[in-house]
């Protein structure tokens, strides 16, 4: 070993010539420039190395959120009861718009749960970076744990949405069939389309401050156009087709009507856009990969004020 | 005599803090808009601050370094940025292997109980599941948290800031690293606990390649350090072996 570095620097530095610079030296010692970013193979396998902190950071985060309450972790479940409460006050009481929808409650519900997944993905996403510059600082791991670790989370909320919905769909007269398995590749695809869009958020976040207040308003938006209280398909149907298409291919209202279409017998499939589980498994691959790749490209850079 | 080895060279490192919020004049919406009118490209509202202006030095395998200067000099961004936390706006930093800053703070939440801190600073360190299980109970006995009846089962927010500090040494200093940066603070507590935390110290000193201690107790540095670097105004302003330097170091403060 010893050897090896001699002949070298006899090779590099021969008698009498200048002190080798700093990048010469660490070049033949083997240094390498600290904070510099892997390279994608590495960065995934860094990143699959941490998945145990990435799960039990997410769920220490959830947990940690409740425990000043007395009632505790029961408001996972009460939260989104609460939420469909609200919207069944104001929608099937108060307005009594049904626009057209059978089983009007079980429809909302659904949209709105499933859109909130989204949402609060894209919304924890832009402070993953910047509202743990703390943790950025302190330690050394992929940041993409971070809004990762926040998709998680939501995840984690919106399974405890899922037993209130599951609880609300049958009370309103839906019978479990075996269409309700398809909520499980359903959650998936939306899993990492929401994840790519966290990463997405999280880098834009990191350098934009101002996009945290900005979103809300992006968001409430994207939920309008998302059919999340009325059915696309109704409204549309006498659009032009390129619209029909645009609104077809909306990520949101694509998860949203698979998981009505998984649970919910009178929405049908022809209520569905074209290609449907095409368009989703796109929307999935697209942003998940592309999410992550664009994300590690700043991997470095993250942690700068 | 032996080549020595370098493990971490710094080259020209320059770092600069950008702080938002922190504008001229005063933080209404009126003003925030019409500075945002007058004055395009550079924003008025952010200001910089030059931490780490050009320090450049060479640490080798064996050694154990001292920083010293007073606050604010830069100390603690120099030994982030020789952890790679915090990106150079120039200058680069080569190190062999990934140099560890000694603190879990950041990863931890007062909500929890200090058994699941315990797991999550663990893993956050880069500890694998099986490592932190093993290693549970030597933190647990390490810290003394249990010495008063069972505090491990409560949150962290329930615990003194003295019980609380040493809950996060004992998870911090569970590891061994190859190059090692202690930051003055972690040895906290009554004097029983500083004792055992300056054994484990020096245990993982000696398991180290290279340490970095930044300590404004001289007495400590002159213990444990063989070299020590002073920084000034985030530059360097002495670099030698330890005597040398807190002398001079000494003779400036004192003639402030």
């Amino acid at each position: 070993m010893s050897l090896d570095i001699e002949s070298s620097s006899a090779a590099t530095a021969p008698p009498g010539a200048p002190a080798p610079s700093p990048a010469e030296l660490a070049a033949r010692h083997g240094l390498t420039v600290s904070g510099a970013r892997p390279g994608l193979g590495a960065y995934v396998r860094q990143l699959w190395g941490r998945r145990h902190f990435i799960t039990s950071y997410a769920t220490a985060r959830v947990s940690a959120q409740y425990t000043r309450a007395r009632l505790g972790q029961l408001w996972q479940v009460l939260t989104p009861l609460l939420n469909a409460a609200v919207y069944y006050l104001i929608f099937g009481l108060l307005l009594g718009t049904d626009r057209g929808v059978d089983n009007y409650i079980a429809f909302l519900v659904t949209g709105v749960f499933v859109y909130t997944f989204t949402q609060s993905s894209v919304m924890a996403g832009v402070r993953a970076i910047s509202g743990n510059l703390g943790l950025v600082r302190a330690l050394h791991f992929p940041r993409a744990s971070l809004p990762i670790a926040q998709t998680i989370m939501q995840l984690q909320q919106l399974l405890m949405s899922m037993l209130v919905l599951f609880v609300i769909v049958l009370m309103t007269g839906e019978l479990p069939g075996p269409s309700w398995l398809l909520v499980i590749p359903a959650l998936l695809l939306q899993s990492v389309f929401n994840a790519g869009l966290a990463l997405v958020m999280a880098r834009l976040g990191s350098k934009m401050t101002d996009l945290a207040q900005l979103m809300p308003f992006i968001l409430r938006t994207w939920m309008y156009a998302s059919g999340v209280m009325y059915s696309i398909s109704h409204v549309a149907a006498h659009a032009p087709q390129a619209v029909k298409i645009l609104l077809g291919l909306n990520p949101a209202a694509v998860y949203i009507d698979l998981m009505r279409f998984a649970l919910i017998d009178s929405f049908t499939s022809e209520q569905l856009p074209p290609h449907v589980w095409a368009v989703a498994l796109g929307w999935a691959v697209v942003m998940g990969v592309g999410g992550f790749v664009w994300f590690w490209k700043a991997e470095e850079r993250y942690g700068r004020g | 005599m032996a080549e020595r080895i370098p493990t971490v060279i710094v080259d020209d490192l320059h770092i600069v803090y950008r702080v938002h919020g922190a504008g001229s004049g005063r933080g209404t919406a009126v003003n925030a808009l019409s500075r945002l009118v007058r004055r395009k490209g550079v924003n008025p509202n952010v200001r910089t601050v030059h931490a780490v202006r050009g320090v450049s030095f060479t640490a080798y395998r064996g050694e154990s370094i001292g920083l010293i200067g007073s606050n604010g000099s830069g100390k603690s961004t120099l030994l982030k940025a020789v952890a790679g936390l915090l990106p150079a706006e120039s200058g680069k930093v080569y190190t062999q292997g990934q140099p560890s800053l000694l603190g879990v703070n950041a990863a931890l939440m007062n909500d929890l109980t200090g058994e699941r801190n315990v797991m999550l600073g663990g893993l956050a360190m880069g500890m694998s599941q099986d490592e932190v299980r093993e290693r549970y109970d030597q933190i647990v006995d390490f810290s003394g948290i249990n010495e008063k009846g069972d505090f491990i089962s409560l949150p962290m927010r329930t615990y003194s800031s003295g019980m609380a500090a040493r809950l996060r040494f004992s998870i911090a200093a569970a590891r061994s690293h190859d190059v090692l940066m202690i930051d003055e603070a972690l040895a906290t507590g009554d004097n029983r606990f500083r004792k055992r935390s300056e054994a484990r110290i020096r245990e993982l000193r000696k398991e180290a390649g290279t340490v970095f201690l930044v300590s404004h107790n001289n007495k400590s540095i002159r213990d444990t350090c063989d070299r020590a670097i002073w920084l000034e105004h985030g530059t360097l302003r002495m670099d030698g072996p330890t005597d040398e330097v807190i002398k001079a170091y000494d003779a400036f403060t004192q003639a402030k």
